[in-house]
């Protein structure tokens, strides 16, 4: 193995029951990237999380973080990791400080270090007028940072990040990247986030998208907008299934049906979206034209929209 | 892709941070996180302590007239100095539980995840979280000793009878310890697998208080077979009946019906202690 590669997934799959959360899932992370997994709530993106930071036993499949097998040597792998979890694991009854010394503790950082560390990341993070304030009297995004902090003690080499910006206002949003990218800058430090939003999900070298427990596609976002030919039409109609067939016959191409949506995707998208409006005028409620978007590809890889219930 | 140094390690101004998870570290950062938690949070430290001390002096007061002393009490042993050591275990139990709780709100709120995932053997999870909690339980328990018996002094209970030698306070010490770590390691084991505080407390109701209760704390089993013997298979019975026996280290009293001897007390409550920690490990 490559030793470029932080993290590799081979044909990793899980099941609750008989549920298949992960279905046979495979892919790498080079070093020093940021790697989002983008997907629905539901999609499988918590359980790969869970099986990366060793909290769930791997059923079959490989995974290994730099080199080591996390189903070997767990103890070996949380060294090397940083990990940040989407529900908040600060006390809220004790200062930062005090939250991080505790979490300094149980990863054998102690004495002079410890201090020299715990106060570096709070100026880094720009928490240190706070550090001594309890947790539960800070606002999301103080307490987010703390958290990465919490997860940055170590000075792990791959950090772990779950839907780190649940919660946040945008301008806290875009701190936490920003530090997330300086990480990777200064450190090259590899990242792995899962995320719901699209827009953050722009923020990442490397995206995988996971439905289903089912990795649907992965590249780097312009990668992913480029397996889309051309532009993106989507048609809003009263009468959506009437309009496929018109347009089917019209213009000898099949459009997606998602809901009460069409969707086409096409080389030079303006000339058809005028012919189906000359032609259709009637049957349309509204037309879109645009380049691909990261939802597009969702849409494109997996025939449904994003937030679709699981039914 | 090709910009990618092919040297694995890391170019970091950080380097000299080494991480090397440490045994004793760990169970301290535990352990001490539980201190500073409930101190923090004084109704916790005043309903841990007050509301035992009120049981002690309202039931003393209210069954004063219909206690019948066991054979083995030394004369004149009102019921509230036999009611004593039975409070101090409700102490040690209220302490326990109210201390292993805790895991179940750290898995709620988030707190176990970050603990699961660092680098550190479970056995030390289990020590941190029990000796945490036993220490609180041991703390509650000395100062209940300091307290109660001063409570004559302001007429809310009566001159009590037994006198503590110096040695027999470092004994009931050491043994408040054993029964505190067991308890709490009780506690662990109810508390691990559940995912909601409301369950606990059904466990407490059903389980644990009546657990207390028929330990021979609160009465002797007197001339009631079932109770007799549910006192006698009820490990508990042998924790009161521990610190009974040191409170009178030197009277002598001979085993009977309703008191175990000190050796049965302590070997028991070391084999109950033992198993709840085994148990708690095991879960981890």
């Amino acid at each position: 193995m490559p030793q470029s590669f932080a993290v590799n997934v081979e044909n990793l799959s899980h099941r609750y029951g008989s549920h298949e959360a992960l279905k046979d899932v495979c892919f790498s992370v080079e070093t020093g990237k940021i790697f989002g997994l983008l997907g629905p709530n539901g999609g499988g993106k918590t359980t790969l999380f869970r099986l990366l930071c060793t909290l769930l036993p791997i059923q079959s499949g490989k995974l290994s973080i730099l080199g080591l097998d996390v189903f070997q040597k767990p103890d070996e792998v949380r060294k090397l990791v940083g990990i940040t979890f989407q529900s908040p694991s600060l006390d809220d009854r004790l200062t930062i400080r005090e939250n991080l010394k505790y979490q300094s503790y149980l990863y054998g950082i102690r004495g002079k270090q410890m201090h020299q560390r715990i106060d570096d990341l709070l100026e880094k993070l720009g928490l240190s007028d706070r550090k001594n304030d309890y947790v539960k009297s800070l606002s999301g995004g103080l307490k987010r940072r703390v958290e990465i902090a919490k997860g940055m003690l170590h000075n792990p080499e791959v950090l772990l990040l779950d839907e780190p910006n649940t919660g946040l206002d945008p301008g806290a949003r875009k701190d936490v990247w920003t530090y997330i990218k300086q990480l990777r800058d200064v450190q090259n430090m590899t990242v792995i986030v899962t995320t719901h939003l699209m827009d953050e999900a722009e923020n990442c070298d490397q995206l995988g998208i996971l439905d289903h427990g089912v990795l649907v596609a992965n590249g780097t976002p312009d990668e992913l907008r480029e397996s889309i030919g051309g532009d993106c039409i989507t048609i809003h109609s009263d009468d959506p299934d009437a309009l496929l067939v018109k347009i089917e016959s019209a213009f000898q191409l099949t459009p997606q049906k998602i809901g009460s949506l069409l969707r086409i995707e096409k080389e030079s998208g303006h000339e058809l979206v005028r012919d189906i409006v000359e032609q259709f005028s009637d049957d349309i409620r509204s037309i879109v034209l645009g380049k691909p978007t990261l939802e597009d590809v969702f849409i494109s890889k997996t025939g449904h929209q994003f937030w679709e219930e699981i039914s | 892709m090709s910009e990618k140094p092919e040297n694995d390690n890391k170019p970091d101004a950080d380097k000299s941070i080494s991480c090397k998870p440490a045994f004793w570290l760990a169970v301290w950062s535990l352990a001490s996180r539980e201190l500073v938690r409930f101190f923090r949070q004084r109704s916790r430290f005043i309903g841990a302590l007050l509301q035992p001390i009120l049981f002690w002096v309202f039931f003393g007061a209210g069954l004063k007239g219909s206690f019948q002393p066991p054979e083995w009490a030394p004369e004149g042993m009102s019921y509230q100095e036999y009611f004593l050591p039975g409070i101090a275990v409700l102490i040690i139990m209220f302490t326990a539980i109210f201390s292993t709780i805790s895991i179940i709100q750290d898995r709620t709120e988030g707190f176990l995840q970050g603990v699961l995932v660092a680098p550190v053997p479970r056995l030390a999870i289990v020590i941190g979280k029990v000796t945490g909690g036993a220490a609180l339980a041991v703390i509650q328990v000395v100062i209940f000793f300091a307290i109660g018996p001063s409570l004559y002094y302001i007429g809310l209970a009566p001159s009590l009878e037994f006198e503590l030698s110096f040695l027999a306070c470092i004994y009931l010490f050491f043994f408040s310890v054993l029964l505190s770590i067991a308890l709490t390691a009780l506690g662990y084991i109810i508390a691990w697998p559940m995912d909601s505080i409301q369950g606990f407390h059904a466990i407490m109701s059903v389980f644990l208080m009546p657990m207390w209760l028929l330990s021979g704390a609160m009465f002797p089993g007197g001339d009631s077979g079932w109770l007799t013997a549910i006192i006698r298979w009820n490990p508990l019975s042998y924790g009161v009946s521990g610190l009974r026996r040191l409170m009178y280290l030197e009277y002598n009293i001979p085993v009977s019906n309703g008191l175990p001897s000190m050796k049965a007390s302590v070997l028991i409550t070391l084999g109950f202690c033992v198993c709840c920690l085994a148990v708690s490990v095991y879960l981890t």
